[in-house]
C-alpha cells in the first residue's frame, strides 16, 4: 500500500516504513538508545530529503522516548533530577544546533557535516565502547580476575558547582551533566539523533552513573531535547513530516517494547558490545561513502520556487 | 478547507484561460487544436504518479511536437572535489528560470523535424531547455554544469530521458501520453503543442495544467507551511500520545 508523504513529497510503501520503524525501535529498546543514528541514514537512503529525515526523526524520537521511559519508570530505573539537569544543557544545544543546521544548509555543506559528524562521533565512541566491552567480556570469562578501582579521581571531580544526585549516588559538578546534555542537544539538531549512543557511555564513564539507571535517564533527557528540536525544525525549516513520523512511531514503539523486554536477557557488556558493533558498522559505511568517488560529482538543490 | 482550495484552483485555471497568448500563432485560421484529458493533477494521500493524455487534431498534414514545462525554479549545482581524501562540494553555479519539470514528445526524431535554431527559439528538446546561469562563467563551465543539472533532474524522474512518442491516428488526429512521477513539483505547468511543416513551426497552442495537493495531504502541507509552530507542537503531542498509548497497552499485555 503506497502513501504520499506531504512534506517529504514522495510516495512510500506503508508496510516498509512500519517495518523500518519496528526494526530500529527494537534496537533502541534493546540498547536504551534512541535509534536515530540508524533511522536517519536509512531514511536518507530510501530517498527522504536529508533535512526532512533529520526533522521528522526528532519528532518520532519523542514518542519512542516516552514509551521507553515508561518501561524504565516502572522498574524505577530513572534518575529524574539528573535527567532534568541534563535537559537544561540539551535545550541550549538544540537551539544552537537548529541555527547551525540552517546556516550549513545555505552554504551547501550540510550533507558533508552530517556524514562527517556520524563518522567522527559514531566511529570514535563505538571504537572505545567496543574495546571496553571486549575487555569486560574477557575479564568476565576468567574467574577471580581482579577488579579495577571502584572510583577513580580525575580533574573532572575538581569542577565547581557540585550537586548531589541521590538516586545515582553521585556528588558531581553540575557542569558535567549540563555539558553532556548540551552536546546531545547539538547532535539532535544536526544529526537527527537523540544522542543516546553518546549520552549512554558519557553517563557511565564520565559521570560514573550506575549502569541500570543510564538507559531510562538518557531517554528522559532525549524526550525534551528532541521535542524542542522537532518544534524548532517545524517552525523554522518546515521539515517535519507528521505522516512519516507517525508511521515510524507505530512501528517504533512496538519494536521498542519488545526490545526493552529482550534487554533483560542480555548482560550489560554484551549489549554494549553489540551496540558498539552496530554503530561502528554505520560509521564505516558512511566513511567509505565519503572517500569513494561518487557516481555523479555534481548535485543540485532547489533554492527558489516550488520544491 | 478543501472547498476554498478547489475554488482557488478553478480561479487559477480560469485566469490562465484568459492569459494564454500564443505568440507564434499565425493570424490565419486555427490549424491546430489540442487538449488534455485532465487539467488538474490532484496529489492526494494515495498519489503515486499519474499519466495525462494529450489529444488533438490538425487540419493539414504536418508534424507535431509537444513540450511540457513545470513551474520555474532556481537551482544550485555543486561539484564535488577531492580535498584531503574526501569528496567535498566545491565549485557552485546557480541557474534561474529552470523549469521544475520538463518533457518533450514528437512523432519523428527532433533533429529530423527542426533545425537547432528553431528548436532553440521554442525551447523544444533537452538541449534547448531554458536555464540562465546567474554569474558570468565561461561557456565550457556553464555547459558542464548545465549538463549536470539535466542529468540530476533526469535521475529524479523530473526531466524526460528520451523523447516521448506522438502517435497519429490517420493523418489528422494525434495523441500522446505524459507521465508524472510521485515527486512531481506542485504549481502551474504549460503544455505547448507545436505544428511543424517544412522544418519550421507554423502553429502552436498552449494549454495549462495545474499540479496541486488536494485533501488530507494538502491540509497537512498547508498547516506545516502557514503555522509551523503550531504544527510542530501538534506533532510532538501526537508523538507523546502514541508513545504513552503504547507504553500503557504493553503494561497490561
Amino acid at each position: 500500500m503506497q502513501i504520499y508523504l506531504p512534506i517529504a513529497e514522495m510516495s512510500v510503501n506503508v508496510f516498509w516504513v512500519l517495518g523500518l520503524g519496528a526494526m530500529v525501535g527494537f534496537l533502541s529498546g534493546l540498547f536504551g538508545v534512541g535509534g536515530g543514528f540508524l533511522m536517519t541514514p536509512l531514511l536518507i537512503f530510501i530517498g527522504v530529503p536529508p533535512a526532512v529525515a533529520v526533522g521528522t526523526q526528532a519528532n518520532q524520537l519523542v514518542g519512542a522516548g516516552v514509551s521507553g521511559v515508561m518501561y524504565h519508570w516502572r522498574k524505577r530505573n530513572v534518575d529524574v533530577k539528573l535527567g532534568l539537569v541534563m535537559q537544561a544543557g540539551g535545550i541550549v544545544g538544540t537551539v544552537l544546533g537548529v541555527l547551525l543546521f540552517g546556516m550549513l544548509q545555505r552554504l551547501g555543506h550540510i550533507d558533508l557535516v552530517i556524514s562527517l559528524s556520524y563518522v567522527i562521533f559514531l566511529g570514535g565512541i563505538s571504537g572505545l565502547m567496543l574495546m571496553e566491552s571486549v575487555r569486560a567480556l574477557f575479564r568476565g570469562r576468567r574467574k577471580g580476575a581482579t577488579r579495577g578501582k571502584l572510583h577513580h579521581h580525575t580533574w573532572l571531580h575538581g569542577l565547581p558547582f557540585k550537586m548531589r544526585f541521590p538516586r545515582s549516588r553521585l556528588y558531581i559538578s553540575v557542569l558535567l551533566p549540563v555539558g553532556i546534555g548540551f552536546i546531545g542537544g547539538v547532535l539532535v539538531a544536526i544529526m537527527g539523533i537523540g544522542g543516546g549512543f553518546l549520552l549512554v557511555p558519557a553517563m557511565i564513564y564520565i559521570l560514573g552513573m550506575p549502569t541500570t539507571l543510564v538507559a531510562g535517564t538518557s531517554l528522559l533527557q532525549i524526550i525534551l531535547t528532541t521535542g524542542v528540536a522537532a518544534v524548532l525544525q517545524a517552525a523554522t525549516n518546515h521539515t517535519v513530516d507528521i505522516l512519516l513520523a507517525l508511521m515510524l512511531l507505530v512501528g517504533g514503539v512496538l519494536g521498542a517494547q519488545l526490545g526493552s523486554r529482550a534487554s533483560g536477557y542480555l548482560k550489560g557488556e554484551q549489549a554494549r558490545a553489540l551496540l558498539a558493533l552496530t554503530v561502528l558498522g554505520v560509521a564505516v559505511k558512511l566513511a567509505v561513502d565519503l572517500v569513494l568517488t561518487p557516481d555523479d560529482l555534481y548535485s543540485i538543490t532547489t533554492t527558489a520556487g516550488p520544491k | 478547507m478543501t472547498v476554498p482550495r478547489r475554488k482557488k484552483v478553478m480561479v487559477m485555471l480560469a485566469l490562465l484561460a484568459f492569459c494564454m497568448p500564443t505568440p507564434w500563432m499565425p493570424a490565419r485560421a486555427q490549424t491546430l487544436v489540442a487538449d488534455l484529458s485532465s487539467h488538474l493533477i490532484a496529489i492526494t494521500t494515495g498519489f503515486t504518479g499519474t499519466d495525462v493524455v494529450l489529444f488533438g487534431a490538425i487540419d493539414q498534414p504536418g508534424d507535431v511536437a509537444v513540450v511540457i514545462e513545470g513551474p520555474e525554479t532556481s537551482q544550485t549545482v555543486r561539484r564535488k572535489d577531492r580535498i584531503a581524501g574526501i569528496w567535498i562540494n566545491n565549485e557552485t553555479l546557480k541557474f534561474s528560470h529552470v523549469p521544475g519539470f520538463y518533457g518533450v514528445a514528437s512523432n519523428k526524431p527532433l533533429d529530423a523535424l527542426l533545425p537547432p535554431a528553431v528548436a532553440q527559439r521554442h525551447e523544444i528538446g533537452l538541449d534547448h531547455v531554458r536555464m540562465l546561469p546567474r554569474v558570468d562563467a565561461d561557456a565550457a563551465t556553464v555547459a558542464e554544469f548545465r549538463a549536470a543539472l539535466i542529468r540530476n533532474k533526469q535521475r529524479e524522474g523530473l526531466y524526460g530521458t528520451e523523447v516521448g512518442e506522438v502517435v497519429f491516428l490517420g493523418q489528422r488526429l494525434f495523441r500522446t501520453s505524459i507521465s508524472f512521477p510521485a515527486n512531481v513539483p506542485i504549481g502551474l505547468y504549460t503544455v505547448s503543442v507545436y505544428l511543424i511543416r517544412d522544418r519550421d513551426v507554423v502553429g502552436a497552442q498552449t494549454t495549462p495544467l495545474a499540479v496541486s495537493k488536494i485533501g488530507f495531504s494538502a491540509d497537512i502541507f498547508d498547516f506545516a507551511q502557514h503555522d509551523g509552530l503550531a504544527y510542530g507542537v501538534m506533532g510532538v503531542l501526537l508523538a507523546v500520545g502514541a508513545g504513552w498509548l503504547a507504553g500503557s497497552v504493553f503494561r497490561k499485555g
